[in-house]
């Protein structure tokens, strides 16, 4: 698969804290790999490194072949960052009018009308910045780093500002994303929402990759589950290849059952297993 | 070229939308309309002064050297406000407030954003300091009736030393947090006009050491050197004893001037640009 972010044996020092350990991670063309890790633990220095907001201490990050921080690099990319601003003063028209002709975008006004449409601010694309909510000004960070349409899309921590229904919009927007061939690095504390729409998942702690995988792998079988005339059972460690085996002696048993279920971890059980159970 | 006329613009902008431009623009109204106040009582006044038949002072001359002196003070002054403020934040204050990271990534580059923004503020400044200049300069001439002898040189001397603030401003941005930065350019510009005084009083006292030190301020600051350099083209055709008079008070101007010193503003704007400019490509955000 054709390389849209690699990144290797990235490492990164803040004074005596070390923010990034000898780290490799690879973002496919057209994949969604989620970043996931307790604060502090260098997710978004990593992302940071990538966009070329911070320099690397070792290692080397490259966008599309490009080295990061490069005009090539920032060209192909788009960057929602954790903590950004857009002037009060503008309206999100003019946020996104600005970006386009910052990023060299040819789009014009129907470029601008598409983002906001999908971003749902098109009813306050004449209204002023420091008159929207949060959630509307995360929205149209959303857009702002859709314009020009690039091939690179890191989002860090896109949705946390997000109610329910602009969090759905967003996971729909990325599947979109995916769909037409964008690759995401998604930086989220969402854990549920890491697992709804990620190919792949690397958590991160104490800067370095202690668990990546596809959300399938890193959970794992937790047994299955049978409910009978008798109440539900939990036949721990049963893998789903004994499913049909279990139902089987339930019934030879003489046990009417209701139904059988195989129970697997989460990704947030993997995360916590992880991270060792490692909070803010 | 676009990019750098992008930045420039929401720099622009941005100066225009601030309410500190607001308030210096209003300030400068009051100080305008005080200052025609004052001038035309001095003007009312000038007739009543009679100096002894053997002192030759051109109390004319006297009256509107000083006057615009102070003028050049003020247009000095506000110039310098509306550039820290304009410019004080550009970096750190930016990047702590989330403003900076979305444009950084952009592939316009940390120098072309840099330079834009010094050239944003630099036009801003310098249309500011000229028309408070020459609006100071037109009251005391319509009032007093009295012209220097060199009208545009000053002006175009005290944009340039607002322009010098600018780039310490900027490469202080860099480094230091926004109320840091302001608190530094300030106390330099202060530093550099306490330096003025000095070195006119050490003229006036004929001391070699205090000239010594305030020249070697005035070359570590060539803004005040500038100011001096304006000061001094004022009042360069002032008759022997009117000038030694002026040269005697804050706005005589001229110990260190000539093209020395603007040559050498220069080279300072330009070292100060590229320090700045390497200090911002490897700084992280």
């Amino acid at each position: 698969m054709p390389v849209a972010l690699a990144v290797r044996g990235l490492s990164k020092r803040y004074g005596p804290v070390e923010a990034l350990k000898d780290v490799d991670l690879e973002v496919g063309e057209g994949e969604l790999v989620g970043l996931l890790g307790p604060n502090g633990a260098g997710k978004s220095t990593l992302v940071r490194i990538a966009v070329g907001l911070v320099r690397p201490d070792g290692g080397e990050a490259t966008v599309a072949g490009a080295p990061a921080g490069s005009r090539a690099a920032r060209a192909s990319l788009g960057y929602l960052a954790e903590l950004f601003r857009f002037p009060g003063w503008y309206t999100p028209e003019e946020v996104l009018e600005l970006h386009q002709r910052l990023a060299g975008s040819a789009g014009g006004g129907a470029e601008r009308a598409r983002l906001l449409e999908l971003v749902a601010l098109v009813d306050a694309k004449d209204r002023r910045v420091d008159g929207m909510s949060k959630g509307m000004q995360q929205r149209l960070g959303v857009a702002q780093a859709l314009v020009g349409e690039p091939r690179l899309l890191l989002l860090d921590e896109p949705t946390s500002a997000l109610d329910p229904v602009g969090r759905r919009r967003v996971r729909r927007l990325l599947e979109d994303l995916r769909a037409r061939g964008v690759s995401v690095l998604l930086n989220s504390h969402l854990l549920s929402e890491i697992e709804l729409v990620c190919d792949r998942v690397a958590i991160l702690l104490h800067g370095e990759i202690v668990k990546a995988g596809t959300p399938a792998e890193l959970s794992r079988p937790r047994g299955i589950e049978l409910e009978t005339d008798k109440g539900v059972r939990l036949v721990e460690g049963a893998t789903r290849e004994e499913a049909a085996r279990l139902v089987a002696e339930a019934v030879t048993a003489g046990r009417k059952v209701y139904g059988v279920r195989a129970l697997s971890s989460t990704l947030e059980d993997a995360y916590l297993e992880a991270v060792g159970g490692e909070t803010d | 070229m676009s990019s750098v006329a992008v930045i420039a613009q929401y720099a622009l902008r941005e100066a225009i939308r601030r309410r500190v431009f607001t308030v210096v623009l209003l300030l400068t109204a009051v100080f305008l309309a005080f200052f025609w106040l004052a001038t035309h009582f001095v003007h009312n006044q000038l007739g009543e002064i009679t100096p002894p038949a053997d002192v030759h002072v051109d109390a004319r001359t006297f009256a509107g050297a000083f006057l615009l002196g102070l003028a050049m003070f003020a247009a000095l002054f506000l110039g310098v406000v509306l550039a820290v403020f304009l410019t004080l934040g550009v970096v750190s204050g930016d990047a702590e407030r989330g403003l900076l990271q979305p444009l950084i990534v952009r592939p316009i580059g940390r120098s072309t954003l840099l330079l834009s923004r010094f050239l944003g503020a630099a036009v801003v400044c310098t249309a500011y300091v000229l028309i408070v200049y020459f609006a100071a300069l037109a009251i005391v001439g319509v009032t007093l009736h009295w012209w220097p002898a060199r009208v545009l040189t000053p002006g175009l001397e005290l944009a340039a030393g607002v322009v010098i603030v600018i780039a310490l401003s900027l490469l202080g941005s860099v480094a230091l947090s926004s109320t840091a930065n302001g608190i530094a350019v300030f106390m330099l510009f202060g530093a550099g006009l306490v330096a003025g005084l000095l070195g006119t009083i050490g003229q006036a006292l004929n001391s070699g050491h205090i000239r010594h030190a305030s020249t070697i301020v005035s070359w570590a600051l060539p803004f005040e050197a500038l100011y001096q350099d304006g000061l001094h083209l004022i009042t360069e055709s002032s008759s022997w004893l009117t000038g030694f008079l002026l040269r005697l008070g804050p706005f005589g101007g001229g110990y260190v001037h000539g093209w020395e010193i603007r040559v050498w503003a220069l080279a300072y704007l330009l070292a100060v640009g590229a320090v700045a400019l390497t200090g911002f490509a490897r700084r992280d955000l």
